[in-house]
């Protein structure tokens, strides 16, 4: 199945309304927000076997918006809305949650505000200080502890 | 648990290298609980020291939380997150000490030097990180061993004199194969070899291979994680270097006084990437959605530290393997079924690793502090399943790993466990299995006697 077609052009409307909600841009922290259209390329691109979940979750969401698009309501509409899928959503909403923070959270941009850099782990690594290990002096000064048997 | 490939559960853990201690070895005579085991710590040292080397472990020696050892390298840097957790149980007076591991601090017997990648569980791809299949593996090949990968054994046949034959497997085209054998050697851990063993029922053997004691499958014992984490104003290591880093062994030796009989281990991590700390924190509630949501995770990413107690299991015959009666695996060959409850004095120690876990956060000055009890996904560490003995109706193998009941056919995993020790099993399992080993080749003239 074509990752298209996994949702629907009205749930990916609803899909990218939510994200925003839960996540909007930040101009204070120069980030975008949850329904910037690069990581609802993501969401969608690697939603795999969660998409039977969020697919869940967005019916709940339509159902509660009354069938309207999301994005249609008004503010505080939305906002009380996004807080009753929340509370009462579930397992499905907790997937579809999850599915926009891992997505969100890996966007090189979101990356750089945190002050790290986005790159793979592999092969420049990172430093790890010593630390300091006269810290272990009281602990060297006990007696053994452990019970012969 | 689980990893099914070239490498087995090496390839899929923390790299974390405790072993257990000379009590665990005599909990029925110390502590009056369980069984002791056939065997004591230091019959195991030789092997506990061979397996190092092999394995490659870095460490340091002096700890007085544990028997005298050596690691031939040096211990991981305690890094930021390893001090801010050292003052604080310092603050409490209580042991620590940087933890074994097996990633490599120094290039090592051509793995190269941990350069801190900070994803050591699903593999390292610098090769810092110890797993058989780039340790022994090389050195059994050299030696001519042959590995068949993509099969999957179906049942150990026996022959006329109640011995072992050679086992039935499909091959990785999915055709039945049989291998001839004059002896088994059965290393696929606590629900791996029950099952096997179980499914190798026969005429000569109605109830299971290996199974007259009735104890192949019994006394399933785990090792339940209560985790406890928090938050600290300074910046921590995060998942910028190994996991793990220090250990206590405060709480492992029994003191009843606890209201629990033996002990366990606080194993202290270093905190998490920032799509887990996210994924974690929204799923505890401590992040917003909307316009707090930044300020909020900011407060958090970079911040966790956290330990887990990791608790002695004792073993309970209706914690069990058996064999399901309707699931079957992609060849057919029943699945296993598990039955396990954490039992009452599993749940107190728990309880008690969560309150001084919390003493040390609470000392490291972290706010919004967690509990995740038992965790679900480490720590369930498969044992006790084939458990050695000298007496046959009571153990599945003698104090060598070989079955009582079957002359050629040996056990050298996790499955022969008697108790569990409150600490990961994997250089016990791996120790055991050289104890094994050398006994088979110390008796090879009258080995089946």
């Amino acid at each position: 199945m074509s990752t298209d077609s996994l949702l629907t052009p009205a749930q990916r409307d609803d899909l990218r309304a939510i994200a925003g909600i839960i996540i909007p841009a930040s101009a204070e922290f120069d980030v975008p927000g949850a329904d910037d259209p690069s990581i609802q390329a993501d969401i969608v691109k690697t939603l795999g076997r969660d998409a039977g979940p969020v697919r869940e979750a967005l019916d709940d969401l339509a159902r509660l918006a009354g069938g309207r698009p999301l994005a249609s309501l008004d503010p505080p509409r939305r906002e009380a809305v996004a807080l009753e899928l929340r509370a009462t959503g579930g397992a499905a909403v907790a997937t579809l949650t999850r599915v926009v923070l891992q997505c969100y959270y890996r966007d090189d941009r979101v990356v750089r505000s945190l002050g790290l850099e986005p790159r793979p782990p592999y092969p420049k690594g990172h430093e790890l200080e010593q630390g300091d290990w006269s810290l272990l002096d009281p602990v060297r000064a006990r007696p053994p502890m452990w019970r012969r048997a | 648990m689980n990893f099914n490939g070239v490498g087995g559960s090496t390839v899929m853990y923390t790299a974390h290298f405790p072993r257990l201690h000379p009590s665990d070895f005599r909990v029925k005579s110390l502590d009056g609980v369980a069984e002791d085991w056939p065997i004591d710590y230091d019959t195991l040292v030789p092997f506990f020291e061979e397996n190092d080397r092999m394995m490659g472990v870095s460490g340091l020696a002096g700890d007085p939380g544990v028997p005298p050892r050596n690691p031939p390298m040096p211990p991981l840097p305690l890094g930021r997150s390893g001090a801010m957790l050292a003052k604080a149980v310092n603050r409490l007076g209580w042991h620590w000490w940087p933890s074994d591991t097996t990633v490599a601090t120094v290039d090592y017997e051509g793995r190269a030097r941990c350069i801190n990648l900070g994803h050591c569980t699903p593999a390292c791809a610098q090769g810092a990180k110890a797993s058989t299949d780039i340790t022994y593996w090389p050195v059994l090949r050299r030696a001519g061993v042959e590995l068949r990968t993509h099969c999957r054994v179906r049942e150990i046949t026996t022959n006329e004199h109640g011995m072992a034959a050679g086992v039935v497997y499909y091959d990785a085209d999915g055709i039945e194969q049989f291998q001839a054998a004059e002896v088994v050697v059965v290393a696929c851990n606590g629900v791996g070899t029950p099952r096997l063993l179980l499914n190798s029922a026969s005429g000569h053997f109605p109830n299971g291979l290996a199974n007259s004691s009735g104890l192949v499958g019994k006394n399933l014992m785990f090792h339940p994680y209560a985790q406890v984490y928090g938050y600290v104003a300074d910046d921590t290591d995060s998942n910028r270097a190994p996991p793990t880093c220090l250990w206590s062994k405060e709480f492992y030796e029994t003191d009843l006084s606890r209201g629990f009989v033996r002990g366990y281990t606080f194993q202290f991590g270093r905190g998490v990437g920032p799509v887990a700390e996210a994924v974690a924190s929204e799923a505890k509630g401590l992040l917003p959605w909307g316009a707090g949501h930044h300020a909020a995770f900011r407060r958090l990413n970079g911040h966790r530290l956290g330990l887990s107690a990791i608790c002695e299991d004792l073993p309970e015959q209706h914690n069990r393997v058996t064999l399901d009666p309707v699931l079957k695996d992609s060849h057919g060959i029943p699945a296993p079924r598990i039955d396990y409850q954490i039992g009452e004095n599993t749940a107190r120690m728990m309880e008690h690793g969560i309150s001084h876990a919390k003493e040390i956060l609470t000392a490291a000055k972290a706010t919004d502090i967690c509990v995740n009890s038992p965790i679900l996904y480490g720590g369930w560490h498969l044992l006790g399943t084939a458990r050695m003995g000298t007496d046959p109706a009571r153990s599945v193998v003698n104090p060598w790993g070989r079955s009582h009941d079957v002359k050629n056919l040996f056990i050298v995993d996790g499955s022969l466990f008697v108790t569990s020790g409150g600490v990961n099993p994997t250089s016990t399992i791996q120790a055991l299995a050289l104890y094994i080993a050398d006994q088979m080749k110390q008796r090879l003239a009258n080995l089946f006697d």
